[in-house]
């Protein structure tokens, strides 16, 4: 595993999808896959990174993601620290270079971070020694919810060249859209983006997608429909003017679900809101991955966890 | 009498369209005659190869003094004014508290003389506290030497204010130096466009700055009173100055060296060091700017110098101040945007640093006839070197173009006939 890992991974960070290259998202992708396995067994450990300590740095919100790199660390057989920004120094006025240096001092070697400013897990590796793993930086990127749909689609289907994905909802604003854009395209799917124009900008055709205002001009077209979740917050900032307009024209209804392909593959990175962007039937329904995703995520977090510790020669 | 001779230098006067190898005499901090056989100077500047230029003006730099004076005070702002060729300079009223009554305008004149540099002249708040609500003193602050009036940081945004502000200072004959964002679609971090789409990162479109600028062209239409653009970033911006001077409206305008340089592309890693406001834009824009020096719509160069320390620009992207310090290599660089690829020649580059700017803001300099005051610069015009922030004389290190390899630089800054700096190892 070690003498792989050297040659096809060396980087010490796991910032963003952008970069990456499509030979070394296939490559963590299939490191999840000999992760996966693990989960499955009655003791739901190896040794991989034993002796090593994870620190959950995260100043938002997040139960499932931090939960999902929490366990991921301990299925290695590393130490985890969880650090929520609220209970902290941040409120004191601290920075995000020096809180994560203080923590750095005590000797840890992979900091997790979530963050709501773009760039913020760039900003910390270029301050820190240890390995730095994005777990969502403002609107930009999300590299293991990317991979972990990436993974995802490749289990559903056996491949992802060639396929038709579709991301639906407030895209302008979404560090998942970008990191799945990223991932697919570098893997030969196309990616068609839907939404109103105030959350989806035209520039983003310039990045390789297909931008389309009517949803269901193109539902009848898709193999995979990657559903966002609406965030209210937008009807003040007059980007959509009411969570009824949204669901009627962008939400995955049962109406539109009978205008796609026979076995459209219905993906949400979560939380979801029932009965707007998507219908209860459909997200609890067999065409539905929602469940599928948080599995996956877990074997992709551990991929990611182990592939920084090997790649910086750790 | 103190006597300064500069001898050996090529003259460069665009107030009177001069260039030619001159020597140059200042008496009793004056443009003097030339000395008489066996006159001698008390002190002689050798200007051998160098271009000898009226003293450089700088109409938009920040001070940040009162209440920031970690990063930066008149004295340091002084420093690398003259460090940087400059003579006059003047400085931004978004201080805390702001430079809106006639005892701050003091306080900076005083500091300015006291320390006995760069001439310093300080532009005054248009409105209380800067918040845009209510006229301030501009009278009082006028007589007692504010060379200018802007809210900058921020343009005004309420229209009927404007307007009331523009009448006013007309009745003064006073410049209003206006930033140009329309505050609704401000807040962002960077230009709006692919880069900012791809970052993630919120963004301020071009139209914010021409909004303001068609607002305030066409409610000065019937007022006439000097209106300025400060720092125009967008091909649009230019175009708008362009037809409203056509159309014989009181309108000048300045641009920042980053502007003549950088786009947003170099926002891609998230380094602060390229956040500005208004941000760096597109090879379109920097092509219209250029332009717009070449065919007047521009009228003078100002580097919009706001120093900030790096544990404030050491943060995300998006909270971090915008802003870059530029006194110091802003010379080298219009050099660099400018001269270099040919699109103007040095008396223009010359021409808009000192008279254009001097015009702007009604100061009676950027000249080097006889009687003029003894303000020069001297330039070695094919100086090589490299920017280093980290010897700037500023209090503050924030610059985009450390490590850049530049050609041409200041030697000496001459105010008011005493050499206030000069190169070391020339």
């Amino acid at each position: 595993m070690t003498a792989r890992a050297s040659h096809r991974w060396t980087r010490k960070h796991l910032l963003g999808l952008e970069d990456l290259s499509a030979e070394e998202i296939r490559y963590a992708l299939d490191t999840a896959d000999s992760f996966k396995e693990v989960s499955t067994r009655s003791v739901k450990k190896v040794p991989a990174l034993r002796g090593r300590v994870v620190v959950n740095l995260f100043f938002e919100d997040s139960t499932r993601t931090r939960t999902s790199f929490a366990l991921a660390a301990q299925r290695l057989s590393a130490d985890i620290i969880d650090f929520s920004a609220k209970t902290s120094s941040v409120q004191k006025g601290e920075t995000l270079i020096d809180t994560a240096r203080n923590i750095e001092a005590m000797g840890i070697d992979i900091i997790v971070v979530r963050h709501p400013a773009g760039g913020a897990a760039e900003l910390l590796s270029r301050h820190v020694k240890c390995s730095v793993v994005n777990a969502g930086d403002g609107a930009h990127e999300h590299p293991t919810q990317g991979l972990l749909d990436l993974y995802t689609i490749r289990e559903r289907f056996g491949k992802i060249a060639g396929l038709k994905v579709a991301i639906v909802g407030d895209i302008v604003n979404s560090r998942v859209a970008r990191s799945d854009l990223w991932g697919l395209r570098k893997l030969g799917a196309e990616v068609i983006l839907v939404g109103p124009p105030t959350l989806l900008p035209r520039s983003f055709e310039q990045l390789g997608a297909r931008v389309v205002y009517d949803f269901d001009e193109v539902v009848g077209e898709v193999d995979v429909l990657n559903m966002l979740r609406v965030q209210f917050e937008r009807i003040k900032t007059s980007q959509f003017p009411s969570v009824r307009e949204f669901t009627r024209l962008f939400g995955l209804t049962g109406d539109r679900f009978r205008r796609c392909k026979k076995d459209v593959f219905v993906m949400h990175p979560g939380p979801m809101n029932r009965g707007i962007e998507i219908s209860s039937e459909i997200a609890d329904g067999p065409q539905s991955g929602i469940l599928t995703q948080v599995t996956n995520g877990l074997a992709v977090r551990m991929a990611a966890l182990f592939l920084v510790t090997h790649g910086s020669g750790g | 009498m103190s006597t300064l001779l500069i001898k050996n230098g090529t003259i460069v006067d665009p107030s009177r369209n001069f260039q030619g190898k001159a020597d140059l005499v200042i008496r009793d901090g004056k443009i003097g005659s030339p000395l008489g056989p066996g006159g001698k100077p008390d002190r002689m500047l050798d200007a051998r190869g160098c271009y000898v230029v009226p003293g450089l003006i700088d109409i938009h730099c920040h001070f940040r003094e009162p209440g920031e004076e970690e990063e930066e005070d008149v004295a340091s702002g002084s420093e690398a004014a003259v460090a940087g060729g400059f003579t006059t300079v003047c400085c931004m009223p978004n201080t805390k508290p702001p430079l809106d009554n006639e005892g701050q305008v003091e306080f900076v004149l005083r500091e300015s003389e006291r320390v006995g540099l760069a001439n310093v002249y300080p532009v005054g708040a248009i409105t209380k506290g800067r918040e845009g609500k209510e006229l301030a003193e501009l009278a009082l602050m006028h007589q007692r030497g504010a060379i200018a009036f802007s809210d900058d940081g921020s343009g005004v945004a309420d229209a009927s204010v404007m307007r009331k502000a523009l009448q006013y200072a007309q009745m003064l004959d006073a410049v209003l130096m206006q930033h140009c964002e329309e505050p609704t679609l401000a807040g962002g971090a960077m230009h709006a466009g692919v880069v900012s789409t791809t970052l993630g990162l919120p963004g301020i479109p071009a139209e914010a700055e021409q909004l303001m600028i068609a607002r305030d062209l066409l409610l000065n239409r019937t007022i006439g009173c000097r209106y300025h653009v400060c720092h125009i970033s967008t091909a649009g911006s230019v175009e708008l100055v362009r037809r409203a001077k056509q159309d014989g409206l009181r309108v000048t305008a300045e641009v920042a060296p980053h502007h003549l340089l950088l786009t947003d592309e170099a926002c891609r890693g998230y380094d602060t060091n390229y956040k500005m406001n208004p941000p760096l834009r597109t090879a379109s824009d920097i092509a219209a700017c250029i332009e717009g020096v070449k065919d007047g719509t521009i009228d003078c160069l100002a580097c919009d110098h706001a120093p900030h320390l790096s544990e404030e620009k050491e943060l995300e992207f998006y909270y971090a101040p915008p802003g870059v310090v530029g006194l110091e290599c802003a010379l080298a660089l219009y050099i660099k945007a400018l001269v270099q690829p040919g699109h103007i020649s040095w008396m223009k580059l010359i021409e808009l640093m000192t008279v254009n700017p001097a015009r702007i803001v009604g100061l009676k300099k950027g000249a080097l006839a006889e009687g003029a005051e003894g303000d020069v610069t001297v330039i070695d015009p094919e100086m090589s070197w490299t920017i280093d922030p980290g010897q700037f004389k500023s209090k503050s290190r924030n610059c985009p173009f450390g490590g850049w390899q530049v050609k041409g630089r200041a030697t000496a800054t001459v105010v008011n006939g005493q050499v206030k700096w000069q190169l070391v190892g020339k």
